[in-house]
């Protein structure tokens, strides 16, 4: 009798019965009963579809405790430590409390303390937080205008104790958020800040694993806080960051990691640029495409991909069919808002 | 009692060992990589999961009629008993890899042959 305790009603079969709590509402799981049959028969939204681990439609996220190894069975490991399980392969070993993947989002006041330009059309954006925003490196979160207007950004810089977020914010033709953001937005102004989502972020395992990181314009953003991570936590195998645009004024903080890689033997740099004009010290072509013809074999790498869904989505195939393993590529492809 | 086919082969741990091995040579195999080009990497991992488990004898909840549906657009674009053969070759060839002994790999062969028929339409 394990698990039974005083406060919980326990099923015939000796299994307990426990509460999920979602927002201000709670339900009771019935021993035996999986998290996504409980919530089902409790008539709550929730999406599904396979009800057998395989398609991840009724991924959820444990807000208290750890989730049952058994209900994380095939998500990634940084999904794992975030947490998240599914519903219909989890049968709760105690009470849980549960955010659902749509549920609305906690914002956070935050205070623009920077704002420069790294390039003709890319902002630097730092917000400044009163209390510690926890987040991992790598990770976006949404910001909104006072109107509601709302759009994800990834985060650049690793968890400081200055508790500011770093954000690389491209001018889109007619992007009316970015345009804001660029034109109006001074520093002192607030910004309504999510709490930190996506799941391509380092974790500091297999520290002499290979690492390849693939961006294209400011797909830079997550991979340098990943970058950073990395180095931090003193992984020791060899770090590859493949940065591309089709002309150079494009790039930016090249000299900041021309110097990094100075200084970390272990770290390489390769800017690559596929239009005409390529100066020296610059990789003539694509990024996908530079960055392929440099590796024979990805057996054993960790791989992260950001930037340009075309080039994410043709990566994802191609380091996997490189021998990278699919649970060790991890992306973020950065959908544009049509406005 | 005999242990099922799944057991003897080697479960879920079996199945993770043979899921990219099997994808990747599918994805290599001119003949059939067209029918992948637009799919979502990390959906089909899961999918050739599902597969694996059921072409294995494992517990799985395919009925014909998902068969027929999840494959109905493939057909339209031309998917017939060549490309099934296809397919259960790389599977055949990369449990080899694995050394699965080859009387396991003929059970699990005839149980992809029982798909055939729904996975083609007929």
């Amino acid at each position: 009798m394990m698990f039974a305790s005083k406060h919980h009603g326990v099923g015939f079969n000796g299994r307990a019965m426990y509460k999920l709590t979602i927002e201000d509402h709670t339900y009771s799981c019935q021993p035996d009963e999986t998290v996504l049959d409980a919530l089902l028969r409790e008539e709550v939204n929730i999406p599904y579809a396979c009800k057998k681990g395989t398609c991840h439609s009724c991924m959820v996220r444990s807000v208290d405790t750890l989730p049952p190894e058994t209900a994380q069975a095939g998500l990634k490991n940084t999904l794992k430590k975030q947490n998240y399980f599914l519903a219909c392969l989890c049968c709760p070993e105690q009470d849980m409390a549960i955010k659902l993947p749509d549920q609305s989002e906690f914002y956070t006041e935050g205070t623009v303390v920077a704002n420069e330009m790294l390039n003709r059309n890319t902002l630097l954006l730092i917000i400044a937080f009163k209390d510690a925003f926890e987040f991992n490196a790598g990770q976006y979160v949404n910001l909104q205008r006072p109107d509601g207007l709302t759009r994800s950004y990834s985060i650049s810089n690793i968890p400081k104790e200055s508790n500011t977020l770093e954000f690389h914010i491209r001018r889109l033709p007619n992007g009316r958020f970015s345009e804001w953001l660029h034109d109006e937005i001074k520093v002192g102004d607030s910004i309504a800040v999510s709490e930190p989502s996506g799941h391509c972020f380092y974790l500091p395992e297999r520290r002499d694993q290979g690492i390849l990181l693939v961006g294209t314009g400011t797909g830079l953003a997550p991979l340098a806080g990943i970058l950073t991570d990395a180095l931090t936590h003193g992984h020791s195998g060899p770090i590859y960051l493949f940065h591309g645009s089709r002309e150079v004024e494009d790039l930016y903080r090249i000299d900041e990691m021309r110097q990094l890689s100075k200084e970390h033997e272990n770290f390489h740099y390769l800017p690559c640029i596929s239009g005409h004009h390529v100066p020296e010290g610059f990789s003539r072509g694509r990024v996908n495409e530079v960055a392929l013809a440099s590796f024979t074999d990805l057996k054993g790498w960790r791989v992260f991909l950001c930037g340009h869904p075309e080039m994410v989505n043709q990566m994802k195939k191609m380091t996997f069919l490189k021998g990278a393993a699919s649970a060790d590529i991890y992306a973020d492809a950065f959908l544009s808002t049509p406005d | 009692m005999s242990k099922s086919l799944y057991e003897r082969i080697g479960g879920e741990p079996a199945v993770n060992a043979a899921v990219d091995i099997f994808y990747r040579k599918v994805l290599n195999d001119d003949r059939i990589s067209r029918f992948f080009d637009n799919v979502d990497m990390e959906k089909q991992a899961a999918k050739q999961k599902a597969f694996l488990t059921m072409a294995f004898g494992g517990p799985h909840h395919y009925t014909g009629e998902d068969m027929r549906k999840g494959h109905e657009h493939l057909v339209k674009m031309g998917l017939d008993d060549s490309h099934f053969d296809a397919v259960v070759e790389d599977l055949g060839a990369t449990l080899e890899e694995l050394n699965v002994p080859q009387e396991l790999i003929s059970e699990v062969v005839d149980i992809c042959e029982t798909t055939r028929n729904d996975v083609l339409g007929r």
